[in-house]
């Protein structure tokens, strides 16, 4: 056991030494000193809660994703059955239930529908994947229904893209270093740190920014539009602001299909409208958008059109004259800063489903730098008197537990920073934690030398069984912890998470630092003075 | 040099012989604790009820202003706001309900808390908001379920530990004494009101492993004893277990709580909860490896031969069914 070739020793100075090396490049940007620039120096990062900085979880709505994917397989089936030769013609379609039904006019076109619409449900992949089920009832009605890894595949395609959305949305607000990840099926983590107003970032990512020119259906009479009653084809879409709604009627009757949608966009800026000096959104369309656009204008010169924003009505302006230059501009109640958001919105991308923050959280610079003051001075003061303690009731034996628990802070730190782990706020207690209890494998070891010097053994043999007997309480003891660790972690959410890391890289440095190094100090003195008592 | 010792040498305290008594104490401290959760309730903070909080600090006054605040927040009409002082004098954390259509309505909790922090600003210029934080009640009632059964399964999980390692006994007594301190840790919040949150729950995940480190050492040095000295009456070497490891007990607790207690004095405001939790488990878990983990054992039946060595399964059954032939 006391047994330390040459090899051995320097392997573990080597490795003792590296590991806490790393932690040199966090200790010198805490207290202000530069780091030579040619040295690599992999750092702790802080979290949010000492940092500063937002914590925003937004949830998607999965329903709203499979609602979507039915609209869109409806207008496909109706395209399609249209374009087939001979024309198919269909009847009685309807979307409830999340399925989509219709009903052929003529049944003999059975075969052939099902020919014509097969390639509309099969998935994208090469795995050959089905997305939808068709069934046929009565001889002539259609029943589509989304199979569940269809949807599920679908949501994860949204979320992809939803993710890519948020990304360049956050990045157009100039804020360093955002992290974003996908959590569960339905889920995003935004963090970004040191942000002087979480508030623009929230407005933004809360903007789903899809929009849509719909027609307005003039021959709605108001009054029904204004009961609730739907015209037939049509859907009735409320104001933004109520205040610039016509006549008192705070909603509007639009054509449900035929419309376009203003997601086909090269670039979307914040400026003037002319007569007014009012601000607005210009809008300008990529080469398919814009010939959709050209299209729609040409075809309905002198009637109005709606300009939908996420399910509300910004304005309904009259269309003069086909709009054939690829842009437009989009007016609203708008103020310079709703009107640069929208810009911002419109030129990432519609988000492909809502997205709702469920939890936020948004630490100040202030605090967070006060927490970490009063941490490392309560820190400080813990390991001082912990030290303090060890080496009045051990003597040298406290001193080796003082040098190691100087190289566990060091390595956990160093272990932290090449991992590339964040420290929170409740790290720094797991930090505290780690170091009262550090030491209980040194108390264990030197309790057990104390007992068996008592019992008569030569120094020697009182070291070594010392180190052998304890060993056992010391590895299930750890286990023990290492199994509470491991469910902290799982459980945890962000800072709770950085709690754990501690708690289990301390595990490890401490069993290393606090027997091992200990034994390995303690042999050296032994073989150098051949100490004939033992004061422990 | 003279050695400080905490603990005298060759000390013979005979802990067991009132542990009945203790035991009795110590259920009905369980079962007070837990009336006291049932009947007063846990101060959920937002992590487990959902809502918002708002910390701020009066940064020109010598104390913020707790009545005006309330009075300021109650106007607006989202309920009667909590508002505890929070660390220093002039800080306070301010924590509302939030109304069940801001559920999935983003806007509407930014708004409040705009709202909220709009008026207290109005009347306090020097107001420093330190942090925001909003928990919608879906993801509150997630946390809730993750915490019972990260705790479930960590005190399972680790009793489990303890049986394979020991002996069945053993596992029954360490999750015993597992669930009386975690029972009076929840008590404790309980009792003084004090806001449990996620970090209340790290915290006694982190009890459950330090507070076994106590009754694991004192298990190894039972098991140890029984082995060496298996003719001793059980609670007599139970005694002697547990003052050959008090030096150790009493060592450990101690370097616990000098590292922790400054934590708790001069560390972050946001901590205090943490570790408060974390040295009232230092203490019941020094207790209990003790009082509830030890005295089971007896109850439960150990015995010298529980670990007699190189046994397998099968040739204890030979054993006793040979030891049942000799006495019939």
């Amino acid at each position: 056991m006391l047994e330390f070739p040459t090899w051995k020793k320097v392997w573990l100075w080597g490795l003792t030494l590296v590991v806490a090396a790393a932690a040199l490049p966090s200790l010198f940007a805490v207290s202000g000193l530069p780091w030579p620039s040619a040295i690599p120096n992999p750092q702790v990062s802080l979290g949010l809660d000492l940092a500063g900085g937002s914590h925003i979880l937004l949830e998607a709505d999965e329903k709203q994703v499979g609602q979507q994917r039915l609209e869109n397989m409806e207008e496909s089936v109706r395209a399609r059955l249209r374009q087939a030769e001979p024309r198919i013609r269909i009847g009685d379609i309807s979307s409830a239930g999340g399925r989509l039904s219709f009903m052929l006019k003529d049944p003999s076109q059975v075969d052939a529908a099902r020919e014509e619409i097969l390639p509309l449900t099969t998935g994208a992949g090469l795995t050959g994947q089905r997305d939808w089920d068709i069934r046929v009832e009565d001889g002539n009605r259609f029943i589509l229904t989304p199979t569940s890894e269809g949807l599920e595949q679908a949501v994860s395609q949204a979320m992809d893209s939803a993710i890519e959305v948020v990304r360049k949305r956050i990045d157009a607000l100039g804020t360093r270093e955002p992290t974003i990840i996908r959590q569960g099926q339905n889920r995003i983590v935004v963090q970004v740190p040191g942000l002087d107003d979480p508030q623009a970032l929230k407005d933004l990512l809360g903007q789903t920014a899809k929009l849509e020119f719909k027609m307005v259906d003039d021959s709605a009479a108001p009054n029904d539009v204004a009961q609730g009653i739907v015209p037939p084809g049509d859907e009735i879409v409320p104001y933004a602001d109520p205040q610039s709604a016509p006549a008192g009627v705070p909603a509007i009757a639009v054509k449900r299909l035929g419309g376009i949608k203003g997601d086909q966009l090269t670039d979307a800026r914040q400026s003037f409208e002319q007569q007014t000096n009012s601000p607005v959104v210009t809008i300008t369309f990529n080469q398919q958008g814009g010939a959709k656009f050209a299209k729609l204008t040409s075809e309905n010169v002198n009637k109005r059109f709606a300009i939908i924003l996420d399910g509300k009505v910004l304005s309904a302006p009259s269309i003069n004259e086909p709009i054939l230059g690829g842009s437009a501009q989009i007016s609203g109640s708008f103020t310079v800063q709703s009107a640069t958001q929208l810009a911002i919105a419109l030129r990432s991308g519609a988000l492909p489903v809502d997205l709702t923050v469920v939890e936020e959280r948004t630490v100040g610079p202030d605090l967070g730098a006060d927490s970490i003051r009063k941490g490392l001075v309560a820190m400080g003061i813990g390991t001082g008197l912990v030290v303090l303690l060890m080496v009045a009731v051990y003597g040298r034996f406290g001193i080796y537990a003082t040098c190691a628990l100087v190289f566990n802070v060091l390595m956990i730190l160093g272990i932290m920073a090449v991992m590339g782990t964040t420290l929170t706020l409740p790290g720094i207690a797991g930090f505290v934690l780690t170091i009262g209890a550090a030491v209980d494998a040194n108390v264990l070891i030197y309790e057990r030398m104390r007992e068996e010097r008592k019992k008569g053994r030569r120094v020697i043999a009182a070291v070594e069984n010392g180190y052998k007997e304890a060993s056992r309480a010391i590895y299930d003891a750890n286990i023990t912890n290492f199994i509470a660790g491991i469910l902290l972690f799982a459980f945890g959410s962000g800072p709770v998470r950085g709690f754990a890391v501690v708690l289990i890289i301390g595990l490890f440095t401490s069993v290393f630092t606090g027997v091992t190094l200990t034994r390995m100090w303690v042999a050296d003195w032994l073989r150098r003075k051949r100490p004939t008592e033992l004061n422990v | 040099m003279q050695l400080l010792k905490l603990v005298p040498d060759n000390t013979n305290i005979h802990f067991l012989r009132w542990r009945v008594p203790f035991y009795v104490v110590s259920i009905i401290l369980i079962a007070a604790s837990w009336g006291l959760v049932l009947t007063k309730g846990l101060n959920y903070g937002i992590d487990f009820a959902g809502g918002q909080e708002i910390e701020a600090t009066f940064t020109k006054s010598a104390e913020a202003p707790v009545a005006e605040l309330r009075e300021d927040v109650a106007k607006l009409g989202y309920g009667d706001p909590v508002i505890q002082r929070f660390g220093d004098a002039n800080s306070v954390s301010i924590r509302t309900k939030l109304p069940e259509e801001a559920e999935g309505n983003a806007g509407m909790a930014e708004a409040i808390s705009n709202k909220i922090i709009a008026a207290i600003r109005a009347d306090h210029p020097d107001v420093r908001i330190d942090s925001v934080s909003t928990v919608s009640g879906k993801v509150s009632g997630e946390f809730r379920e993750m915490a019972i059964y990260a705790l479930g399964a960590a005190m399972l999980a680790i009793s489990i530990y303890i049986w394979v390692r020991f002996e069945w006994q053993f596992g029954v007594g360490g999750l015993f004494a597992l669930f009386h301190d975690v029972s009076l840790t929840l008590g404790m919040f309980a009792l003084f009101q004090m806001e449990f949150g996620l970090q209340i729950i790290a915290a006694i995940l982190a009890i459950i492993g330090y507070s076994l480190n106590d009754t694991i050492v004192v298990y190894d040095r039972i098991r140890e004893d029984l082995k060496k000295f298996r003719k001793m009456p059980l609670p007599e070497l139970l005694d002697m277990s547990v003052n050959e490891t008090l030096a150790r007990t009493v060592m450990t607790s101690a370097t616990l709580l000098l590292a922790l207690i400054p934590l708790l004095l001069f560390g972050p405001e946001s901590l205090f909860g943490l570790t408060a939790a974390i040295v009232m488990g230092i203490f019941v878990g020094t207790y209990s490896s003790i009082y509830m983990a030890a005295p089971i054992l007896i109850w439960l039946g150990v015995s010298g031969d529980s670990f007699v060595p190189t046994e397998s399964a099968v040739e204890r059954q030979e054993r006793l069914a040979r030891e049942r032939g000799t006495k019939s």
